[in-house]
């Protein structure tokens, strides 16, 4: 196996307001291995963006790196100064933002904006030798070299973005953040685009960190998946494994809420909202909407744990070999647990276990909530 | 009960229309259905530039489509950014003119309609947009989108009615009322609100709404539960949909028909199941390969280079559009844009590798679409 390149180890970014510290990133740790692609997936709000920033060390006030470590090849980047960051940005560690569209100066020709990456990092070349390597680049993810001469309007949106791919590559990091890289665009460029920054990054030899919510984006184009849910990380596991058996019960819903090709007609969404991480009480965090919920999982946070081999979830139904009974109590304890918190959410039916049942609205969970029958329901999914 | 016995008309009708376009009836009038709720006869759209100027484009060329006001049906009209899609759905809710063409409401041009027959359109035809952080006013409370319409259409007749009626709806798309009223937009998740979005669609009661991309905004949690709400009240309250997307899964999983643009044009139409399951036009080949699959085990589908003719002499705009990009491009693909071919019972596709099957006009193009699948009774 490959040696880590980055090692991300209890990170804690917060947003402060007035109203108290909104903890987006509440304690992740994960590593990188050398040429890995990993993907980090969530809802919005989940962190994920705010961990490509910080890794960057481009979050902004009101938010603030608040704890943790990040190891770049033995670098430690939270503990760089601004100026020694400046230079390690680009060079190794490089970034591939949301909407190409914003990270281009419009009013520079393409060329320039290569040009002036290169000499900002202390790059001694000719205008000939900086026309060249802009060239290089530009061939490299699959442009024309005259695409240098061309302002940012001219573009396209695909175009922009493997612009961007190139530039980012252009100091050779060591690893490439991508946040949603391919948001904005259509189907057949996001797997062009994809597929160029695959090529690069496999030519280079650099890792990368693809930051999305697109569950179908992550299963073709990373290695290993990392799944957020309210600042922390529920699952980290090969990509085939998590399709395959996902073990955290977010990835397990998530992951049979995505429309498919191969079933029609079941809409199973996941009833319930996501927390506030604003005054986040003690548990899990989606204790609330978990059709597994038990007593501890409102008592102690799980913590994310190596359950079997390379198989990281935080998640207290792998703490020990959890009897089957003590799962199927759930729902009732959830209940309780939801009114406790003052948290007015629906909980979920176990769509596992009967699809048939799930697959009206939300309204159905809500009614079922209400008229106490959800412990009914989880009897009957024991049975 | 009733469902079924319209399904039946429907397969009927359909069937007749093919009969007489097999027959060579090309160029005779379309087969007579009842007047359509809403039709779009023969509409173009083009912006920017004289008739002369280089810089026009063209947004939408010669569409025909009808909706029916019974059976209800649900259609996707998908496209990537430029296909022409949102131009459609302005049109067809009077938002923009065509540039030629007619759109018709009951058999009326919309442009024409007096001020109690506009009153009726806006009460039949409902929209939904795609960013339900947009539509709010956030200076008033959510209620306020709901109230307005009761009010506006005279839906209640007293407070407590409509204070009633309001929340039934919200319970119907799966919201409690207790947690959404009273509450300002920003107060609300980005799905939250969208549901009252499809929730004020449904207090209207319309007849057809049309739905521009109302869950590409949303996260992947709550998509199925919007997509779930759509397809209730199409169940529920026969109301139609127009389901305008560039995401060929929910299409796929929301709707009977499917109809592809590209560049303004249908590049292929019909059942759903054929479409999406055995695309017959090259472009809809690489929309559907170039879906993201939620599974590792199926990679993304390699893309073909266009042919040689289509790189060299494919432009765009005479010919087939999709020529300069198609593995298939030939020589007639760059003189004359391709009719509809119709190549299944239930499907069409614009493209010259289909001439075996009998073409058919393009403002005869809805006889190829399945009838709405009978309404299975709900428990």
């Amino acid at each position: 196996m490959q040696p880590n390149v980055l090692e991300v180890r209890d990170l804690r970014v917060y947003y402060h307001t007035p109203r108290g510290a909104v903890k987006a990133v509440d304690g992740v740790s994960f590593d990188l291995r050398v040429a890995e692609r990993i993907g980090l997936v969530g809802e919005s709000g989940s962190g994920k963006s705010t961990i490509a920033l910080s890794l960057m060390r481009m979050i902004r006030p009101p938010g603030k790196i608040e704890g943790g470590t990040v190891d770049l090849d033995g670098i430690n980047l939270l503990a760089q100064t601004e100026e020694g960051m400046r230079r390690l940005r680009l060079a190794s560690i490089a970034m591939v933002a949301q909407g190409a569209m914003n990270s281009l100066n419009p009013v520079l020709r393409v060329g320039e904006q290569f040009a002036d990456a290169l000499r900002d990092h202390g790059e001694q070349l000719s205008k000939r030798a900086v026309e060249a390597r802009t060239a290089d680049l530009l061939t490299r993810v699959g442009l024309n070299a005259n695409v240098a001469g061309m302002f940012p309007h001219e573009l396209s949106g695909g175009m922009k973005q493997r612009v961007c791919i190139a530039i980012a590559i252009s100091m050779q990091p060591k690893v490439i953040i991508a946040d949603e890289p391919t948001s904005a665009l259509d189907v057949v460029v996001q797997r062009q685009v994809m597929e160029t920054l695959r090529r690069v990054q496999e030519e280079l030899g650099a890792a990368v960190i693809l930051v999305g919510h697109d569950m179908g984006l992550m299963a073709q184009a990373v290695d290993r998946l990392g799944v957020m849910y309210a600042g922390t990380l529920a699952e980290l596991c090969d990509i085939e494994a998590i399709f395959a058996d996902p073990l955290h019960p977010y990835s397990k819903l998530l992951i049979a809420s995505l429309p498919s090709l191969d079933k029609k007609g079941v809409f199973q969404g996941i009833p319930g909202l996501p927390p506030s991480l604003l005054n986040r009480p003690v548990g899990c965090s989606f204790a609330p909407r978990c059709p597994y919920a038990m007593p501890r999982c409102i008592a102690e946070d799980p913590p994310l744990a190596e359950v079997r081999p390379e198989r990281w979830v935080a998640c207290h139904l792998y703490d020990s070999d959890v009897r089957r009974e003590e799962i199927g109590t759930a729902s009732t304890v959830a209940t309780e647990a939801t009114l406790a918190n003052g948290a007015t959410l629906a909980i979920g039916s176990t769509p596992f276990d009967r699809p048939g049942a799930a697959n009206g609205v939300g309204t159905s969970n809500a009614a079922r909530t209400t008229n106490g029958a959800s412990t009914t329901n989880g009897s009957g999914a024991r049975s | 009960m009733t469902g079924t016995t319209n399904g039946t008309a429907a397969t009927g009708a359909a069937t007749g229309g093919l009969a007489t376009g097999l027959t060579g009836g090309a160029g005779t009038a379309p087969p007579a259905h009842g007047t359509a709720l809403l039709e779009a006869r023969g509409i173009g759209k083009v912006f920017g530039g004289g008739l002369f100027s280089k810089r026009r484009t063209i947004a939408l060329e010669d569409f025909t489509f009808r909706v029916e006001t019974e059976p209800p049906s649900i259609t996707a009209i998908v496209g990537e950014s430029g296909s022409g899609k949102t131009t459609l759905a302005r049109v067809l809710l009077g938002l923009a003119e065509p540039s030629t063409g007619a759109v018709l409401y009951r058999g009326k041009d919309l442009r024409t309609l007096g001020g109690g027959e506009r009153k009726q359109f806006l009460r039949d035809v409902q929209v939904i947009f795609q960013d339900p952080y947009e539509v709010y006013n956030p200076f008033y409370r959510v209620d306020h989108v709901l109230e307005t319409p009761v009010a506006k259409f005279g839906l209640a007749s007293s407070k407590e009615e409509a204070r009633a009626k309001i929340e039934d709806t919200l319970r119907a798309v799966g919201l409690r009322p207790d947690e959404t009223l009273g509450r300002y937009p920003h107060q609300l998740s980005g799905g939250q609100r969208q549901r009252i979005m499809v929730a004020r669609a449904l207090l209207i009661r319309p007849r057809l709404i049309i739905a521009d991309e109302p869950v590409s905004m949303v996260d992947a949690s709550l998509r199925a539960t919007i997509l779930g709400s759509l397809r209730q009240l199409n169940e529920e309250f026969g109301i139609s949909l127009l389901y305008i997307t560039h995401d060929l899964t929910t299409a796929y999983q929301i709707s009977r028909n499917i109809l592809v643009l590209y560049r303004g044009s249908v590049a292929e139409v019909g059942d759903v199941e054929h479409v999406v399951q055995a695309p017959k036009h090259p472009y809809t080949q690489l929309l559907v390969g170039s879906i993201p699959l939620a599974d590792p085990e199926q990679p993304w589908m390699a893309e073909q280079p266009p042919s040689e003719i289509g790189r060299a002499r494919g432009d765009g705009v005479h010919g087939c559009r999709f020529a300069p990009r198609c593995p298939s491009a030939m020589e007639i693909c760059v003189g004359e844009p391709p009719p509809l071919f119709q190549t299944d019972e239930h499907r069409a596709a614009s493209c010259y590798l289909y001439t075996d099957s009998p073409a058919i006009p393009r403002d005869e193009m809805d006889r190829v679409l399945a009838p709405p699948e009978p309404v299975a009774p709900r428990a």
